[in-house]
């Protein structure tokens, strides 16, 4: 048994696990967070990225140990209280998602490929990288058309706080 | 169609739980003491178990038990069974063999399931599951269908010889063959489709909990119909009685007709806590959901295909080995039969049909529905055959099927399909004119100067869906009756409550079943819930398969509506001192036509409840039960064309235009429709481009994770051009067809017809991965 602890969606937790562990292993048994899912057994499928310190990760492919000591971020704690994250707000208006399972590593997925290309994307871009990630059901036509208008919604939103602390 | 009701692009309900990490699914519950199970599978094809050791497992860390087979039948758990009973045509029953949820003396595919280890952890109860000793004598395994039906070929039950479990016909084999002898042209072919894993993203799993003071099992499991999973696990495997049996189907991450099916897993786990005295929970890892989800597809068809002079067909023969598995999975034997046999006249006049069905026991997976579930494998048949027959005749694909069309209705098909309405011309002219059908030629030329080859390729496909009338499928063999159940439940204060046998895992049912209630009383949207998924909470359903919730489930809540509207309009016309038939219900409200006397809604609900003033002799309440059960099929229709370039240089084929055009008769919420048809279409795709489920000589299962099986990425896919066209369907009330199996019906010719365009070959093998369109161009060059 290894004691982990981390600051997950803001708070402070800390526990004793086994030392095979998965992050997500301890995300949804050990503080209930279920909204990360377990979708394949070998890194292919997504449903459980999560964000470890600003980083897109599958949590299956993280030990709890390895990631002791960092910050994470669950589907659970990107919405900022009753406001969506853009990019949820996005999967929502564009309707890219039907099952729901693939779709907090999706968005997740999704939250950090528009952090990592400020200057925008493009369609191309977006279906590459989301070659980690599998949908069944949308066949990512709509993932896709969310995910292009989230970078766009949120392009508009950081220019706007550049124009005003300028 | 107002904001929120019938036709309206409206954003999904259910969508707020999903993006925000709070969904539901059954892995997600918690029961308290709950404990967890792993279960010791086969590593052999086909083996006698000749000892069962579990003490060395029953002493590792944090084992509560294990439990096998043997003590499973002393209990008196039952076998699984096919509930679709099939006949040859000799008369004979079809052949099922027996399916114990955990072996006893004998395995007979790769995870094939022996015993059950309740522990701790899941990761103890893994640990413990190696630990249990299985000694096997191994047997030869066959995997393929046709070897299968050898003789001398290893026997997979006793009880079918030669492996075969039905030999089945259907339409006139003597005329058709005098159709095919006096033919002017006869395109012959040998067809394969692919087997094929469903592969919804949520694995299989199970909770089941036995409460020892009530005598009561409560099973939370991953299926797409809860009341027939409590049914099946009462009536057959011996279980519980129905009355003592809760399933709950919460949120469910995608079925595909995968999660139909009742397997051993969650009735080894309620019987288990009965057992153990825990409640335990099984979670499917991906390895085992390709292991022993019920797979898909794997036919292999011979068909001559006769026309006359004027390039009219004038018989269609058809010769099919269906490879069912190692057993008889719950609907296992209607797919390849009353599914798929009785849609091979298409869109199309075709006087006579005869199609003979072989189905066969291999040593692979269970094999039964998977998203269209016949419809596809047959629709493979005669558009593959179509493309091949105007490349044979020298006529535009287009036009000979144009030639063929069925163009009035209804129309009586040779193999029992009444087509009811439809247009068959307007989806072909929809796609052609959407993909620019006309200007492919100097788009393929365009494309040779690049050193590609392009290709276009059609499909016109007709399905049967909203499964099914009760009496014409019991009649063919069905074990259960196909009807839907609704109840509507208006509470005192005007909210409406629907409850509804049909589940949703995906098809976004709390959005389009409360846009009917919406349409009908002008209540908002916000103010209607819709219950699913609980057999204690909702009275009876028969689930959601077939493109059956739209057509079935709806019209079923359609009639439900009827009623309660009926008994609204007596206690406004009551209270409002009117004649019944002046009120009429709009925007939430009840008015008497014509003057300005009206009612709230919610007040004509309260009054309901209050029963202090209600019409004489009237019951107080507001709350109707309904039963439907469609009169027919519906026949959603359309036309796919794909459009792709391949590189000679590395066989790799790039989808550079996707084209459909369906009829779906009325369409609920256009935004949901699309969504249903883009994820078929990606399903067909992957069968023809990328996906196929492979097992070698002895039986081991190569493609059985992600990393070995394709599953269609983002970047393997186009955005699809999507469109729909609309003859209502006359048999249900709200005059929908169905939409959620279209897509993977459709797609598959397309894509082959394009690819054999582009390489200028007759056919090529499913998933034409690069390799094999790689080596198919290399086996057309003369070297």
């Amino acid at each position: 048994m290894s004691d982990v602890s981390f600051v997950v969606n803001g708070k402070r937790v800390s526990g004793a696990v086994e030392d095979r562990t998965l992050l997500v292993h301890f995300l949804r048994e050990n503080l209930g967070l279920t909204g990360t899912h377990v979708g394949c057994d070998t890194s292919q499928c997504g449903a459980c990225v999560v964000h470890v310190d600003g980083r897109a990760v599958k949590s299956c492919s993280m030990l709890a140990v390895q990631a002791s000591g960092s910050t994470v971020v669950t589907i659970e704690g990107l919405a900022n209280g009753a406001d969506l994250h853009p990019v949820q707000a996005a999967f929502k208006e564009h309707h890219g998602l039907q099952c729901g399972f693939c779709t907090p590593g999706m968005i997740m997925t999704a939250t950090d490929m528009i952090a990592r290309h400020p200057e925008g994307l493009d369609e191309a871009t977006v279906r590459a990288e989301l070659e980690g990630n599998i949908c069944r059901c949308t066949g990512y036509h709509n993932i896709v058309k969310a995910i292009l208008a989230a970078s766009k919604t949120m392009a508009k939103v950081s220019k706007g706080k550049v124009k005003q602390a300028a | 169609m107002g904001i929120e009701g019938i036709g309206a692009r409206v954003v999904r309900k259910e969508d707020k739980r999903f993006i925000t990490g709070a969904g539901r699914y059954v892995d997600d519950m918690v029961v308290p003491g709950m404990k967890h199970a792993a279960f010791v599978r086969s590593p052999h094809a086909h083996a006698q178990i000749k000892k069962i050791d579990v003490k060395k497992a029953q002493a590792m860390p944090g084992v509560i038990g294990v439990l096998t087979g043997k003590e499973l039948k002393a209990d008196g758990i039952g076998n699984l069974i096919c509930g679709w009973m099939i006949h040859s045509k000799d008369g004979s029953p079809m052949k099922m063999g027996g399916w114990s949820p955990l072996a006893v003396d004998k395995v007979r595919y790769v995870g094939d399931a022996i015993a059950i280890v309740v522990a701790e952890t899941k990761g103890q109860a893994r640990d413990a599951a190696e630990a249990v000793e299985i000694t096997y004598k191994e047997l030869k395994a066959v995997v393929d269908a046709t070897k299968a039906l050898q003789k001398g070929a290893p026997q997979v039950h006793a009880e079918a010889d030669d492996n075969l479990i039905f030999d089945w016909e259907i339409g006139d084999a003597k005329t058709t063959d005098a159709a095919i002898k006096a033919a002017a042209h006869v395109t012959r072919m040998k067809i394969v489709n692919n087997r094929l894993v469903p592969n919804a993203m949520e694995p299989r799993a199970a909770l089941g909990h036995y409460d020892k003071a009530e005598d009561h099992f409560t099973c939370w499991t991953t299926s797409q119909n809860p009341h027939v999973a409590r049914l099946v696990m009462s009536a057959f495997y011996n279980v519980a009685p129905e009355n003592k049996l809760r399933v709950i189907a919460p949120d469910v991450g995608g079925g595909f007709g995968s999660k139909i099916y009742i397997y051993p897993e969650e009735i080894v786990c309620l019987w288990a806590s009965k057992k153990t005295g825990v409640p335990v929970k099984w979670v499917a890892d991906r390895t085992e959901s390709f292991l022993t989800d019920a797979h898909g597809r794997d036919h292999v068809s011979t068909v001559e295909m006769a026309f006359d002079k004027n390039n009219k067909i004038t018989g269609f023969k058809v010769d099919t080995i269906a490879n069912l598995g190692a057993y008889m999975s719950l609907f296992s034997s209607c797919v390849p039969t009353y599914l798929y046999a009785t849609l091979l006249s298409g869109q199309y006049n075709i006087p006579t049909i005869h199609a003979n069905v072989r189905t066969v026991y291999t040593n692979t997976a269970p094999v039964d529905a998977y998203r269209g579930a016949g419809r596809p494998e047959a629709t493979y048949l005669l558009e593959r055959t179509m493309e091949t027959a105007a490349r044979e005749l020298g006529v535009s694909p287009a036009e000979l099927r144009r030639t063929n069309f069925i163009t009035s209705f209804p129309h009586q098909t040779p193999v029992i399909m009444n087509y009811d309405a439809g247009d068959y011309g307007a989806s072909l002219d929809a796609a052609t004119k959407a993909s620019d059908y006309a200007g492919f030629a100097k788009r393929k030329a365009a494309a040779a100067k690049q050193g590609k080859l392009r290709g276009i390729g059609m499909s016109c496909y007709i399905e049967a869906c909203g499964i099914a009338p009760s009496a014409a499928v019991g009649s063919l063999g069905a074990g259960v009756g196909l009807w839907e159940s609704a109840e509507v439940r208006v509470n005192a204060v005007g909210t409406i409550e629907v409850l509804t046998g049909s589940h949703s895992h995906g098809q976004g049912h709390e959005t389009t079943f409360a846009q009917l209630v919406t349409q009908r009383f002008g209540v908002p949207l916000d103010s209607v819930s819709i219950v699913h998924g609980d057999t204690d909470k909702v009275q009876m359903g028969m689930g959601t398969y077939g493109s059956r919730s739209g057509a079935v489930g709806m019209s079923a809540i359609a009639k439900a509506l009827d009623k309660v509207e009926a008994k609204a309009k007596k206690i406004a016309a009551h209270l409002l001192e009117a004649d019944e038939g002046d009120i009429v219900i709009e925007n939430g409200e009840v008015k008497v036509a014509g003057t300005d006397k009206s009612l709230p809604w919610f007040q004509v609900a309260l009054a309901a409840y209050t029963a202090h003033n209600l019409p004489a002799g009237m019951e107080p309440g507001l709350k109707e039960t309904a039963f439907y059960d469609p009169a027919n099929f519906t026949f959603p229709a359309g036309c796919y064309i794909c459009e792709v370039e391949i590189d000679p240089e590395t066989g790799t084929t790039d989808i550079v235009q996707f084209v459909a055009a369906d009829d779906f008769g009325n369409i609920i919420n256009p935004m949901i429709v699309e969504g249903q048809v883009h994820g078929g279409i990606a399903q067909g795709i992957g069968q023809a481009l990328l996906e196929g489920a492979h097992y070698d000589a002895s039986g081991q299962l190569l493609t059985a994770s992600y990393m070995d099986y394709t599953m269609p990425r983002a970047d393997d896919l186009p955005s699809f051009k999507v469109s729909t066209s609309n003859t209502p369907c006359p048999s249900n009330p709200l005059g929908i067809k169905g939409c959620g199996e279209a897509g993977a019906i459709g797609s598959p010719p397309a894509v082959i017809n394009a690819i054999t365009d582009a390489l200028g070959i007759t056919d090529i093998a499913m998933p034409a991965s690069p390799s094999t369109v790689w080596a198919a161009i290399r086996a057309t060059k003369k070297h």
